[in-house]
């Protein structure tokens, strides 16, 4: 564990997790919002939308994450000049948090509009007949029910999404794995360490995740 | 009983399924307190008819008029009409993760913009009608099919609509729990509710039903009073049907 007993390397090594958070965090958000919508959008009686939402969700689950971290970078900032701040890291985080975003959305999407499907057709023609509109009959009726059945499914993207942060490192952002690499460069001898303290780390946060959002999911279950 | 124009008529109305014909120019009207009960055997399109008055199920060709106005094709308007016409479902339908006094005030709210306090208290006054007051802080799978669908017919009740529609109310009920569903029902077409109600009760036909329409293979067969339809059917199909459903 000398490793990690140095300062130097015990600083970079809690900086990446929290740049990891802060991905996870800020991309969750996005994701969740920009995948409810787009889950609303494939519902939806307007073709437009449906074909919208569709290919949304083609053209972002289909491509592997990191080329569309590549675009965020080479493209969207190096080629078409979008600067998201004058700080270089500020605007690698900013660029990785589109990428992780307009991806985990896709997923969002599917996973809501898996839990829309849940709930019985009658749900929504009962709201229709009292003379709600589209909008309110999704958002009063139908979401809130899909909602509790998509916990547990939402619960996995945002493990996936925890994970695939670390690909923000191809960008230069110093997250966990690029700290990890850089540790390992300069250590050698303890390969092994740095790698379980790294995977280690994972776990921890992310096994009670997973069991959080299993507990919650039996929680709020609509009972019928 | 019928005063001034009908209230709900259709003209002409057809529908597919693709090749099958479910409405096969179906022309009927209700008149205003008028209480029509349709029967027919499963699949003669009876159900569909019922739904297509609130345009749960659109049609192919044909109109249907409601209180003077043709059923607007979607959006706003149409949602107002389907406030004006209170539906029943047979699997009642009620909103699963709300509150049985939710369930009744979320239209008035939501929709007319009622104040939540006055709606509270119609809500409660309905749910006392309908016997079911005690149980209004309870949600829907805590009661039982019966009570369910009494709340149901409180919910559509709290919009005050023109009409009522009834689809199968009674179906999906365990048999002793028929009867406090029909008295309810009963109890609304005695007091001048305009109601269309698809069913299989003949007793309910019988006693409270101002018209029975008969309907076999998509058409509008017999349209006639109770007692004039169960002495007397005029056709093969109404007179086999009822053969099959009165011997038991």
């Amino acid at each position: 564990m000398h490793v990690f007993s140095d300062p130097k390397n015990f600083d970079a090594y809690v900086s990446s997790f929290l740049w990891i958070l802060k991905l996870t965090g800020a991309s969750a958000v996005c994701a969740l919002l920009l995948g409810v919508l787009l889950a609303a959008m494939r519902v939806s009686p307007v073709p437009v939308l449906r074909g919208f939402g569709a290919a949304w969700v083609n053209i972002f689950r289909n491509t592997p994450l990191t080329l569309v971290i590549f675009f965020c970078y080479f493209g969207l900032y190096a080629t078409l000049g979008l600067s998201l701040s004058q700080k270089l890291d500020i605007n690698r985080y900013w660029l990785g948090v589109i990428g992780l975003s307009v991806y985990t959305a896709a997923f969002v999407c599917e996973a809501v509009r898996s839990g829309i499907n849940t709930v019985p057709t009658g749900q929504a023609e009962a709201a229709r007949a009292i003379g709600l509109s589209f909008a309110q009959t999704l958002r009063i009726v139908v979401l809130p029910q899909a909602a509790r059945s998509v916990i547990a499914p939402l619960g996995s993207v945002l493990i996936a999404l925890c994970k695939n942060a670390t690909i923000v490192g191809t960008i230069g952002l110093m997250e966990t794995s690029n700290v990890m690499k850089d540790l390992i460069n300069s250590n050698g001898n303890a390969v092994i360490v740095i790698f379980l303290v790294f995977a280690g780390t994972f776990a921890a946060f992310l096994i009670p995740t997973g069991y959080l959002f299993g507990w919650l999911a039996n929680r709020l279950a609509v009972k019928r | 009983m019928t005063t001034g124009e009908p209230l709900i008529v259709l003209d002409s109305v057809n529908k597919w399924y693709g090749p099958l014909h479910v409405l096969d120019d179906v022309s009927l009207s209700v008149g205003r307190g008028e209480v029509v009960v349709v029967i027919g055997p499963s699949g003669s399109g009876k159900s569909t008819l019922c739904r297509t008055i609130n345009r749960l199920e659109p049609i192919n060709s044909g109109t249907i008029t409601f209180d003077g106005q043709e059923l607007p094709a979607e959006g706003k308007a149409l949602a107002k009409l389907r406030s004006d016409v209170g539906m029943v479902f047979q699997s009642f339908n009620l909103f699963a993760h709300k509150t049985i006094l939710e369930n009744v005030t979320l239209g008035p709210i939501k929709v007319r913009r009622e104040k939540p306090a006055a709606a509270r208290e119609r809500g409660l006054a309905l749910l006392d009608r309908v016997g079911i007051a005690n149980q209004a802080d309870k949600f829907p799978a805590q009661l039982s099919g019966g009570q369910q669908q009494r709340v149901a017919i409180a919910r559509a009740l709290a919009m005050q609509p023109k009409a009522m529609l009834f689809d199968e109310p009674t179906s999906a009920l365990d048999p002793e729990m028929v009867g406090e569903v029909l008295d309810v029902m009963t109890s609304l077409a005695r007091d001048g509710m305009t109601m269309v109600v698809v069913t299989h009760e003949m007793g309910f036909a019988r006693h409270a039903a101002n018209r029975v329409i008969f309907m076999a293979d998509g058409k509008l067969v017999e349209d006639a009073s109770p007692t004039e339809f169960f002495a007397n059917p005029r056709s093969e199909r109404a007179r086999d049907f009822l053969s099959k459903i009165l011997t038991h």
